[in-house]
């Protein structure tokens, strides 16, 4: 779509990882780029039952969160974006340089904090079958609400705590909207660095998994997964549905000179990203939405194997429209093969897109796929040196992307 | 491509072709301008829901669009689309689709207590309790319409879907910021060269239960329930805290060459924004004040203007204690001396702080001050605080030429954004 006359490269020079299979990018690298068999996923399938969830790896938020203070204001969600983003920008070299931190912009793809869920249940349970406004406006909620944690719950306050914690105070935006604020979010960093509106971005997003409130949210779309846990494309006959897991992914996004002038590694190079949002009607399914989003990209694609890393949440008719757009690709002439992330970590919504982009960028840099997640025809052995990954990312309700992410030569 | 559709960077100048807005004053630019100079304010006590007991008993409220039963993913929508069709009629420049992107500022979406309740009384034969019984109840029966109003991208979906913009359409939160954001998100895409119109929308219509308790712990929120035309007063001695009020702001932006070339009637220019993020707390601004400034001297640089080149300040201008002497104390930073003869007034005086929608809609009145050559006041401005001195417009309207303005905007969080917005070339 850009028409830009000076198009800078944008390289990925950070990532802050950290989920149900490990705490930073190294513990990914370890358990899914080490030419291993297939990783078996963390869940927990009895907290929340019915619905099984990825719960957050072990890891120790003081490293990245040293005050105390700091992280009294925080709950949970806004927790494992902090210490993703500062995992990230140490990576790139920037933690600790304030001159570049003040230069370093923020985006953040958000959903919003933890309710206080405690407080919710003892409000419904006061108010019992009566239906009083008053009761709740004058009794129960003035006592029952703390003024810390309606901060704790704003959506942009992940990025505000960032902002504290890691002194990144460039500039700061928030996208919203699902997986569509992820898609945006990585969109946003991209298009500007490439038009040399910004020379570095921190971007990403947090999820917080392991809470009743979030569940809520999805499961009046009746969208999650119920029952033991199944793989992705395993789930498509029986309903579909996806399975939350608790992510944190923070990339540091650069242009190749700004990189080059500071002498950062680079994991590899984001060549395209491209959105839209049809209406998941007939005639404007998801199948046609990604394959216009790929002609954008390519008007041929070219020689050499592709590995496509699928953002699938395991929700239909979403999923099984992005297989058939993944099958055509397959039938290509190319040595190609496909493995949905979601079955490894859970469908992470707001951060599903950012972490699918920096899986693919250490994909790139250790050279491997990761092993098929699951036995079936549709994720296949992959052993051809990896030059390209692209990462789907399909709303489970709305929004379609597509990056392309390969390496630097 | 000629250089008088080139800013002083060479990037695409940034066109306003249409303007709408919704406030507690009114719906469409006329009954708000109307209002706003002759000082009236939309403040009122809250009907929407009891408040006996609460602190705030008032604000800003949108009652005459007929959502009923409220739902503030319902109402930010409705006032979403009054707004930006009245800016898309304004502009003439689409009829059944919007030629370009939405950039939405819009409050976070959540699970209303009467929906909360609904779902929990649903399954009233459950055994179980609290969210468990929710849970339960979410998965026995259908709650499509719940789940299509409370996604975060259900006020933009919305909007979308009724004014066929294209591709993915974008829900920002910069908190009091967002409006503001939205429109940078547009002037951005436009001097990319990725679109040649975008369409800019704030909205919010927070004045619910909770929102009102959480701002009222916070001791952010104006007490003067008494009078509550009386209640926002920016930049007054006794200010006690915002008042909370909804409402949109839209803008169609183009790039200059697109307006000029199909003949639209331009109605200002973009010419810069400016951010920057502070780092000090989650409520307050760095006692230095360098992020605010930064913010303004960043939007002053984006525009290629010089400080004195300012004719008028539309000031953020919350009336808490805090946001009035630091925003005061920023603009004397970077206007300096020029600052003494430069009026800065602020509409929240008259319309309360619409949050998310702030930025739009005072970008709006910018414009509408622009065109008008009327500067609106800051009411309730009785007793000047000393420690501010300031030409808030005290009052009432004055005619003044105004070429060049800048709208201030700064949220929680440390996210804030300026705009420096001009009359038409």
């Amino acid at each position: 779509m850009s028409n830009a006359t000076r198009r800078n490269d944008v390289w990925i020079t950070g990532i802050g990882l950290v989920s149900s299979l490990g705490a930073n990018a190294d513990e990914h690298v370890a358990r899914l780029f080490s030419g291993g068999p297939a990783v078996r996923p963390a869940l927990d399938e009895s907290r929340y039952a019915p619905y099984p969830i990825h719960p957050l790896a072990p890891l120790d938020f003081s490293s990245q969160i040293p005050k105390k203070s700091d992280q009294r204001q925080m709950e949970l969600w806004q927790r494992i974006g902090v210490h993703a983003a500062g995992l990230a920008l140490s990576d790139a070299g920037i933690a600790g340089n304030a001159d570049l931190l003040d230069r370093t912009h923020l985006v953040v793809a958000a959903g919003s904090g933890e309710r206080d869920t405690k407080v919710d249940c003892e409000v419904l349970d006061k108010l019992g079958p009566r239906d009083d406004a008053a009761l709740l406006a004058k009794e129960v909620l003035p006592s029952a609400l703390r003024p810390t944690l309606f901060l704790a719950q704003l959506s942009n306050m992940l990025a505000g705590n960032i902002s504290i914690v890691h002194n990144v105070t460039g500039s700061s935006r928030t996208f919203m909207g699902e997986e569509m604020a992820g898609l945006a979010a990585m969109e946003n960093a991209f298009r500007r660095i490439q038009a040399a509106q910004a020379d570095v971005i921190l971007v990403g997003g947090a999820l917080n998994a392991e809470r009743e409130d979030l569940l809520l949210g999805y499961e009046i779309g009746h969208n999650l997964w119920r029952g033991p846990f199944r793989q992705v494309w395993e789930r498509r006959g029986d309903g579909g549905g996806f399975i939350p897991g608790s992510v944190g992914a923070f990339i540091v996004l650069e242009s190749s000179a700004h990189a080059r002038a500071r002498c950062a590694k680079a994991y590899a190079k984001i060549s395209a990203i491209e959105t839209d949002r049809t209406s998941r009607e007939p005639g404007e399914t998801v199948l046609h939405a990604l394959t216009q989003l790929l002609s954008r990209i390519w008007s041929d694609i070219p020689d050499g194997p592709l590995l496509t890393f699928s953002g699938a949440s395991g929700t239909e008719p979403a999923t099984s429209e992005e297989l058939l757009f993944l099958s055509r690709l397959a039938s290509l002439d190319h040595e190609t093969a496909i493995r949905a992330f979601g079955s490894a970590v859970g469908h992470g919504v707001e951060a599903h897109f950012p972490m699918g982009i920096a899986l693919a960028a250490l994909a790139l840099k250790h050279g491997t796929a990761l092993a098929p997640t699951e036995p079936s025809e549709i994720e296949r052995p992959f052993s051809a040196a990896i030059e390209r990954v692209l990462v789907t990312g399909v709303g489970h309700w709305r929004g379609e992307g597509l990056a392309l992410i390969e390496a630097i030569q | 491509m000629t250089n008088a559709y080139r800013d002083s960077k060479g990037r695409p100048l940034v066109a306003v072709t249409g303007l709408g807005v919704v406030t507690s004053l009114g719906q469409g630019k006329e009954d708000n301008w109307a209002a706003l100079k002759t000082g009236r304010s939309g403040i009122r006590p809250i009907t929407r829901f009891p408040t006996d007991g609460l602190r705030t008993t008032i604000a800003g409220t949108v009652e005459f669009l007929g959502i009923e039963p409220y739902s503030a993913s319902a109402l930010s929508a409705a006032m979403a689309i009054a707004a930006a069709t009245e800016a898309i009629e304004q502009a003439r420049i689409a009829s059944s689709t919007f030629p370009g992107p939405l950039y939405l500022a819009t409050p976070p979406a959540e699970i209303e207590w009467p929906q909360r309740r609904a779902l929990y009384d649903a399954s009233s034969t459950s055994t179980e309790t609290g969210y468990k019984r929710l849970l339960a109840a979410a998965r026995g029966s259908e709650w499509r319409e719940l789940h299509a109003i409370s996604q975060f991208a259900s006020v933009a979906e919305c909007v979308a879907r009724r004014l066929g913009t294209r591709g993915l359409p974008v829900s920002v939160s910069t908190a009091c910021a967002s409006g503001a954001t939205a429109i940078q998100l547009g002037v951005e895409a436009i001097r990319r060269g990725d679109t040649t119109a975008a369409l800019c929308i704030g909205t919010d219509s927070s004045v619910q239960i909770e929102a009102l308790i959480r701002f009222s712990l916070l001791s952010a929120l104006s007490t003067r329930n008494d009078a509550p035309a009386e209640a926002s007063r920016p930049f007054s001695k006794e200010r006690d805290g915002f008042v909370m009020a909804e409402g949109a702001g839209a803008l169609v932006l183009e790039s200059y060459q697109a307006a000029i070339a199909r003949g639209a009637n331009v109605l200002g220019i973009v010419l810069g924004c400016g951010e920057k993020a502070d780092d000090y707390h989650r409520t307050r601004s760095k006692p230095d004040g360098t992020a605010i400034i930064g913010a303004i001297r960043n939007a002053v640089a984006d525009a290629g203007v010089d400080p004195g080149d300012i004719d008028y300040v539309n000031a953020h201008g919350t009336s808490t204690p805090e946001n009035d002497k630091m925003e005061y104390m920023s603009l004397r930073a970077v206007l300096g001396d020029h600052l003494t003869t430069t009026p800065a007034s602020s509409n929240k005086s008259m319309i309360g702080h619409t949050l998310s929608a702030s930025g739009a809609i005072e970008a709006v009145f910018s414009l509408l001050t622009i065109q008008n050559g009327v500067l609106p006041p800051t009411i309730n401005y009785v007793t000047p605080d000393p420690e501010i001195p300031i030409d808030a417009v005290a009052n009432s309207a004055r005619p003044a030429e105004v070429r060049t303005v800048l709208s201030n905007s700064f949220g929680f969080g440390g996210q804030n954004v300026c705009l420096v917005l001009g009359a038409p070339l």
